[in-house]
């Protein structure tokens, strides 16, 4: 951490209110309380509507949960976090019941606390580093939780606090894609003052936020409200508009745009090229989760079919994975199942994911995968031919791989498979600009600053990254943004000098 | 945005439409689509630009009214707009000059033909078209595909109109009285699984336009797949046009009718609303 953070860091921990609140209970008293546990659906409702998983937590849950964070001199919580917020102060801020001053805190380093809240991987990233986990062996500060609940409070109390915009300066700046790199990017950009626009090739803002990660994780609705507190800070979007194919980089740079983000995902689903997999209703989540998510497909009165199955297998274990095979049941699934090729310990899945799912009667097939589909003569499929696996030796990554067992194939009666082992960057962009480098998977190459082989193109999140998380590609969008600044800056001087 | 200037009736299932899309308009190249959904809740369906026109900022579709999509869009007017529209789309066609080009366009299949023909035409080709439907009422742009062919030859099921019999047998003769460089054919996927075959015999290069089903037309979601030459291919990126002797047709017809039963449904309903309202 960089020295005068951590500076910044001592003098507001020594603030009084801190001080006083850290007076109010003794440490051993924090440590020994239990971790709150969130409001959630019955598993056994929830599988049967969309609506969200978690409740949320009340305003006494959440100041207790507050009270456990005992508020290090060193907090490594911080350093878990991509993008820093400043874990501790906001925490501390619930604790005293300013509830409102709790989501100011999150908004200074992060503009979506209500989504990170609900779909961070905490367990990996700031409650992996809390010293509740790191040296108590305890379970750690809800972080997540209370980042959820301050954000929520904000919403709903009607108060939601509007970022202040600098003077507008007229330099016209584009992002290309409007998932949750470029969502950050633009708030920092409109803050500093600068004309954003916002390109997107679907017909809603968003990106996997509205088109992959289903309602019962993350209501559309949330997703809305920042945008539309955006559009208040004069962030323009355009929909329908596939940037190098609706109009090039030049034509952009004709109208005016100094510097451009492109944040345009990993948006590519890739299939495992086995015999079968193009039969009808094999689908790859992408398709499935989209048809459904962004189209509304499972609703009578939409346009868009999407077929309801009986039997339904998800092939793979990430989000993306759980996500499809949640919605399959909540569709009506009798048999809604994970077949994954390693066991539950490698699945990449967010932990409460996975808790859900076993709690909402998923089955899963660990160290299962399949080799080839059958379908009737319509060319539906109707089996799929699944493979034992077992763990071998671990590679030089350290992950023990799996093995096929020769001969174990066995069949498994199916009416729909979703493939989900991941996606590839979206070539488009690459594809369109002369010159744009990129690594040897697809993804565009940048510096530390988010600039590409391209000095006015800065890049960010999953095209970067390739499937990553979604704290990730925000973080990289404040990056980019901040650089990109200093970038339009100094050439602006240049051209002024010259 | 996105309003119709322009509609235009070949018959009774076949409409033309002209919308305002100026960014469509000027970048689109022979061969491109753009995906449009009416309504809220509708449906993103993929339809192939058959004219622009840079000045006016307009592009041209022609729609052939099979379900519940198409119908809607057959029922805007004049002056309404298009919910969403999002294109240019796929690859360009790749034009050259070959030598003596043998067009051939089934039903609807004509209007995506069309702007591709007048390319080939421009760049110095020879171009033989064969205009292939049911009926006499279902041959559309004949005036403006003989505008761009040096040649047009018309063939029906039923012999309501130009000769009797089916595109292949038009085709053929031309193959028969000619060296033929390159074939396109569009059309239903029936038809182009034929006209393949039909060139195959004759070793012509030939390619189709591929019209299988699509969700967002961006490589995002897959739903457009099909196999060439032993690969997955994903028509929106990677097409719509492909070598037609590559094209695994028998797959795309069976991954076409997906969703037959369920649309034949949604069609019935949505025509006795339409009726009873
Ligand atoms: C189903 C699912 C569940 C997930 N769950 C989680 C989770 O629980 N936690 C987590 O942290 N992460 C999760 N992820 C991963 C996370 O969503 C991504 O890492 C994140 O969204 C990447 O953000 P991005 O801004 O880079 O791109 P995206 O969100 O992918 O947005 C890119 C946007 O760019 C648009 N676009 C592409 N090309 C163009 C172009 N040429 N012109 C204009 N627009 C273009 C696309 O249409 C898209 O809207 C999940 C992903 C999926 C698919
Ligand atoms: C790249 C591309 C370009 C296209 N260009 C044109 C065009 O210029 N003009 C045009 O009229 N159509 C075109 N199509 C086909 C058009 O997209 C479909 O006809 C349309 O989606 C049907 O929607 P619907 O809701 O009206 O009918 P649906 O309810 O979806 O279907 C009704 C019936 O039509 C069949 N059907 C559905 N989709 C197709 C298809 N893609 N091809 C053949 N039969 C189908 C179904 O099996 C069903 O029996 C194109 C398709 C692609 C992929
Ligand atoms: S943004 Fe994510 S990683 Fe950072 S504190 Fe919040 S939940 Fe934790
Ligand atoms: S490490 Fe844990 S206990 Fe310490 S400040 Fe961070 S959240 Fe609180
Ligand atoms: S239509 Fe979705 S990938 Fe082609």
């Amino acid at each position: 951490m960089a020295e005068n953070q951590t500076e910044y860091y001592k003098i507001e921990r020594a603030q009084e209110w801190r001080a006083e609140i850290r007076k109010n209970i003794k440490v051993k008293d924090r440590t020994e309380m239990i971790r709150v546990k969130m409001l959630e659906q019955d598993p056994l409702i929830r599988n049967k509507n969309g609506l969200e998983v978690n409740l949320g937590l009340t305003e006494e849950l959440a100041v207790t949960e507050a009270q456990r964070c005992i508020d290090c001199p060193d907090p490594t919580c911080i350093t878990g976090c991509p993008v820093n917020i400043y874990i501790p102060k906001f925490i501390k801020k619930i604790e005293i019941r300013d509830f409102l001053g709790a989501a100011q805190v999150l908004k200074e380093t992060n503009s979506l606390p209500a989504v990170c809240g609900r779909v961070c991987p905490q367990e990996k990233q700031c409650e992996n580093s809390c010293f509740y986990t790191i040296k108590l062996n305890k379970p750690p500060v809800a972080i997540g939780f209370l980042e959820r609940f301050a954000a929520d409070y904000e919403r709903n109390s009607g108060k939601i606090n509007i970022p202040e915009t600098a003077q507008k300066n007229n330099i016209k700046v584009a992002g290309i894609g409007s998932g949750p790199a470029s969502l950050a990017w633009a708030t920092d950009m409109a803050r500093m003052g600068y004309d954003v626009t916002v390109f997107e090739a679907l017909h809603e803002i968003g990106g996997v936020l509205k088109y992959g990660i289903p309602e019962f994780r993350l209501p559309n609705s949330i997703v809305d409200i920042e945008i539309n507190n955006l559009k208040k800070m004069g962030v323009k979007f355009v929909t329908n508009f596939v940037v190098g194919k609706t109009a090039s980089l030049d034509d952009l740079r004709e109208q005016g745009f100094q510097a451009f983000f492109v944040a345009s995902g990993a948006g590519l689903p890739r299939f495992m090229d086995i015999p079968g997999e193009n039969s009808i209703n094999i689908f790859s989540s992408n398709e499935y989760l989209t048809r459904i998510n962004l189209m509304g497909a499972a609703k009578d009165d939409y346009d868009t079919p999407v077929p309801f199955g009986k039997n339904v297998a998800v092939i793979g274990g990430g989000n993306t994975a759980m996500d499809s095979v949640r919605t399959a049941k909540r569709l009506g699934a009798e048999r809604a199942m994970i077949v994954y090729r390693r066991t539950r310990n490698e699945m990449p899945a967010r932990v409460e994911e996975v808790e859900h799912a076993i709690e909402e009667q998923i089955e899963f097939m660990n160290l299962n995968n399949p080799v080839s589909y059958i379908a009737d003569q319509k060319g539906r499929v109707t089996k799929m031919v699944l493979q034992k696996m077992v763990l071998g030796e671990p590679d030089s990554s350290g992950r023990r791989s799996p093995v096929p067992l020769e001969g174990s194939e066995y069949e498994v009666d199916v009416d729909i498979v979703v493939v989900a082992v991941g996606v590839s960057p979206n070539p488009l962009i690459p594809a369109s600009v002369k010159g744009l480098e990129t690594t040897k998977w697809g993804t565009i190459k940048v510096n530390e600053q988010f600039q590409s082989s391209i000095e006015d193109i800065f890049a960010g999140g999953d095209i970067v990254r390739g499937g990553a998380t979604v704290i990730l590609a925000m973080g990289d969008g404040r990056k980019a943004a901040e650089n990109m600044d200093i970038y339009i800056k100094t050439t602006l001087k240049h051209k002024s000098n010259d | 945005m996105n309003t119709i200037i322009d509609k235009q009736y070949f018959s009774e299932k076949v409409v033309k439409l002209t919308i305002l899309a100026p960014d469509i308009a000027k970048n689109r190249k022979p061969g491109n689509f753009v995906i449009i959904k009416i309504g809220e809740k509708g449906e993103r369906i993929p339809l192939t630009i058959a004219g622009a026109d840079i000045e006016k900022g307009s592009v041209d579709l022609v729609v052939q009214i099979v379900g519940v999509s198409s119908h809607k869009l057959s029922a805007l007017n004049i002056g309404d707009a298009v919910t969403d529209i999002v294109g240019p789309l796929g690859q360009a066609t790749h034009i050259e000059k070959v030598g003596t080009i043998l067009a051939a366009g089934g039903g609807v299949g004509a209007a995506p033909l069309l702007p591709i023909i007048e390319a080939f035409k421009k760049a110095g080709n020879k171009v033989i078209t064969v205009l292939a439907a049911r009926n006499k009422d279902l041959i559309i742009l004949e005036d403006e595909v003989r505008k761009h062919s040096d040649e047009v030859i018309i063939m029906t099921d039923d012999g309501s109109y130009g000769t009797k019999g089916l595109v292949t047998a038009g085709m053929e003769e031309v193959i028969q009285r000619e060296k033929i460089d390159l074939s396109v054919v569009i059309g239903p996927a029936i038809m182009m699984k034929y006209a393949a075959m039909t060139t195959k015999k004759y070793n012509i290069n030939t390619i189709a336009s591929l019209n299988t089903i699509m969700v967002d037309g961006t490589g995002m979601c897959g739903a457009c797949r099909i196999t060439v030459d032993g690969k997955t291919k994903f028509v929106c990126i990677d097409g719509p046009e492909f070598d037609a002797h590559k094209v695994d047709f028998d797959e795309m017809l069976l991954r076409l009718s997906a969703y037959k039963d369920m649309e034949a449904k949604a069609y019935e309903k949505h025509i006795s609303c339409k009726t009873q309202s």
